[in-house]
């Protein structure tokens, strides 16, 4: 008898379980929807014959390749893909090189106006970015940098050392002293325990530099659009902003292509990095 | 026998003469010539010896801090001896700038030059021993090591995000606008009219559309970062809870796909759904259309509802969560598997239940872990122009407003403000008030951290 009890009770605890686990996976592919449609309808567009919002299908009954072929053909996109890609590539180097050395200077040294900067660099990062448009563009405009590249590397690897220092202190303080320390005794000068000892470990946060570093070029809007006026120098977000609002307003499809194409690899490099990311930002939090 | 006091009085006239008092000749021409470099800049790019002296044409400067101060006094005219020389008020008050921030790095050289006069003469007659210069530079640089690896990134600094944010400042006491273009107007400096004018104090014509409008933004702007931060955070965590259940196979394919809102760049997604959400011709409202479930005579203008200002807010908030939520939920997963498994273990032998380790243990650990980051994101979301712009440029617009659309969040309000009326004064001083309201906001969460504590 109670061994029955038993029974119906293990029994009703099971069907419990699998309703749980069914709601759960329910609420988990509903969401998994609510994700992909948006995604999967910008895929589908870009192969739609057409080229206004209007006639687009999420999954066009003739699926064509012309708005690739246009995209290369008829608009400078290769341009801007090649302008984002540089900036990008070159920004990274300045960001790691810049942040990785500051970010060592102020979790290893106690000097002289060490507060006072730290301070400052917390202050300077809470200004709007954009605040300093103005001053930038007479900058560049008396020293000629308008419409190049360099005045926008220039903004964005200064802008990011605030931060990063921030962030790259954060996580040396999870490295030993005691490595330093030794390596000094040894008689390595404070340049070598750094390039030798230190930067090697630091791989994670430079990878987290890194790939933010890479990513700012291909989603700022703002100062690209500050600086570079002619059509050919242009970054993708200019280029693919432009695609909507700008006088080809109906070229939805277009656009479609061009984000597809832009959104494919950066997507990738970020869930493949996923790890290093979420490490920065809690490095830069918590860990302080 | 040196004399301290003397080396330093003569170093502080002459760079470097100290220096070579004190028998280092190298060290002592290297201060020197930097001393006759800032005044072979000053002179011989100033117009000094031709007669009549005018501020105009002094070095860079001298003429620089002149025309900090006065802003150019007089404009280019066309005579029929051709232009007349004229100020570019802009232009005189970056050089300004830029001449001051020079200068109190000379200065520091200067100090330095003097201190090191002073030292090493004492030394001298405590030691008997003057240090070679080349000895000195070795050790300087060993010593110094940690301030020499910061002059790349610190002059990048000073020059790329302090000394524009300075200049940002500053213009909002000018009346540098629309109507004061340099070259052809000059431009005045105007106490702090522009802030008198925005909160209506005194009698500013126009002043108090200005405060309707600024007030009505601001307080959508305080609605749309504190939904769009706590939202998504819940949400996050909600999916985050649910992912990492034992009962989910396949979690690194759920991941990936939930994760991609976050992954893809913010700026395609936000254009995209511009298009998705277009009243007539966008695929949301025509998918109902065609199942007969809104009148295509009549479609819900989702982005773009002139007559109710919550119907594009409202829809830019979902977007956002749409965004937001899967940041949040990689985080949080991080954070939840950061938690000891002891302390799960010692819940289950007092005989926790699961719902229980998850109310007590999981979700305030989680909390108290991610509230520094809360703020962080609330003054991203303050200031999350893409979201805005993006989606709606700001409108639908609002005739009630001063160059504002109903769903303008403040920086998308300066954006326009700049770019399209050149109101650069006023959007000055709003990025100031902006800067306040963040700046004491990020300082207050980030004086109650560790990282501060331990360090200051």
């Amino acid at each position: 008898m109670e061994a029955k009890v038993h029974l119906s009770q293990n029994k009703k605890a099971k069907a419990k379980n699998t309703m749980v686990t069914i709601l759960l996976y329910s609420q988990i592919i509903l969401v998994c929807f609510i994700v992909l449609i948006p995604i999967i309808w910008v895929i589908g567009s870009s192969f739609n014959p057409g080229t206004t919002l209007a006639s687009a299908q999420m999954f066009p009954d003739n699926p064509t390749l012309r708005h690739y072929i246009d995209l290369f053909r008829d608009t400078n996109y290769l341009n801007w893909y090649f302008n984002t890609f540089k900036i990008a590539v070159i920004h990274t180097i300045f960001s790691v090189f810049l942040s990785t050395s500051t970010g060592y200077v102020f979790s290893r040294f106690v000097f002289k106006g060490k507060k006072a900067a730290l301070i400052t660099m917390l202050i300077l990062q809470m200004f709007p970015s954009f605040m300093a448009m103005v001053a930038l563009y007479v900058l560049f405009l008396t020293f000629g940098l308008l419409d190049t590249h360099w005045a926008l590397i220039l903004i964005y690897a200064a802008g990011q050392i605030p931060v990063n220092t921030w962030v790259i202190k954060g996580y040396l303080t999870s490295i030993p002293k005691e490595l330093d320390e030794s390596a000094m005794l040894d008689g390595a000068s404070k340049l070598q325990t750094f390039s030798k000892i230190i930067f090697p470990l630091m791989k994670p946060i430079i990878s987290f530099v890194a790939v933010t570093a890479f990513m700012t070029p291909w989603m700022d809007f703002i100062f690209p659009r500050l600086i570079l006026s002619s059509n050919a120098n242009w970054t993708l977000a200019v280029g693919l902003f432009d695609m909507i609002t700008g006088t080809d307003m109906n070229n939805y499809t277009m656009f479609a292509a061009g984000a597809v194409l832009v959104a494919i690899p950066i997507t990738i490099l970020y869930v493949a990095m996923q790890k290093y990311l979420i490490e920065g930002v809690t490095a830069g939090a918590s860990k302080g | 026998m040196k004399k301290p006091t003397l080396a330093a009085a003569m170093s502080a006239l002459v760079w470097g003469s100290g220096q070579i008092y004190n028998k280092q000749l190298a060290k002592g021409l290297a201060f020197f010539a930097i001393q006759m470099t800032l005044i072979a800049v000053e002179m011989l790019g100033g117009n000094y010896f031709s007669g009549a002296f005018e501020f105009r044409e002094a070095g860079f400067f001298v003429s620089g801090i002149w025309g900090m101060i006065t802003l150019g006094t007089q404009l280019s005219e066309l005579t029929y001896q051709g232009m007349t020389p004229g100020d570019h008020s802009v232009m005189l008050l970056l050089q300004g700038i830029i001449a001051v921030i020079i200068l109190l790095l000379v200065a520091a050289i200067w100090f330095g030059n003097v201190k090191d006069a002073y030292q090493t003469a004492k030394n001298f007659n405590e030691t008997g021993m003057v240090l070679s210069s080349k000895k000195w530079l070795k050790d300087t640089w060993e010593k110094s090591f940690e301030y020499i690896m910061m002059v790349p990134a610190g002059l990048m600094l000073v020059f790329f995000v302090a000394m524009p944010i300075i200049f940002a400042v500053v213009i909002a006491f000018t009346n540098h606008n629309l109507h004061n273009m340099p070259p052809a107007n000059l431009i005045e400096w105007v106490g702090l009219r522009n802030f008198r004018f925005l909160f209506s104090i005194g009698d500013i014509p126009g002043g108090d559309m200005w405060l309707h409008t600024f007030t009505n933004i601001f307080i959508w702007t305080i609605i749309f970062a504190v939904v769009s931060t706590i939202v998504p955070f819940f949400l996050g965590l909600f999916q985050a809870v649910i992912l990492n259940n034992k009962r989910i196979k396949f979690k690194k394919l759920w991941r990936s796909i939930l994760i991609l809102p976050w992954a893809m760049p913010a700026i395609i997604s936000q254009l995209n759904f511009r298009q998705i959400f277009n009243g007539r011709f966008g695929p949301f409202n025509r998918f109902f259309m065609n199942i007969g479930l809104m009148d295509p005579y009549s479609p819900i203008e989702w982005l773009s509802d002139p007559r109710n200002p919550w119907l594009p807010r409202g829809t830019i908030l979902v977007i956002g969560f749409w965004l937001g939520f899967p940041y949040w939920m990689a985080l949080m997963s991080g954070l939840m598997t950061s938690i000891s498994k002891d302390v799960y273990e010692a819940a289950e032998i007092d005989g926790a239940s699961e719902g229980q380790q998850f109310w007590k243990i999981t979700l305030p650990m989680v909390i108290a872990m991610a509230a520094p980051l809360l703020v962080m994101s609330f003054a991203f979301n303050f200031n999350n122009f893409g979201l805005i712009y993006f989606l709606t440029e700001g409108g639908p617009i609002n005739v009630n407003f001063i160059h504002a659309g109903q769903t303008d969040i403040l920086i998308s309000w300066i954006f326009s403000l700049t770019m399209d009326e050149m109101m650069y004064n006023l959007a000055s001083a709003m990025s100031i008030i902006i800067f306040i309201i963040i700046g004491s906001l990020s300082a207050w969460n980030f004086a109650r951290t560790k990282a501060f504590k331990e360090e200051l």
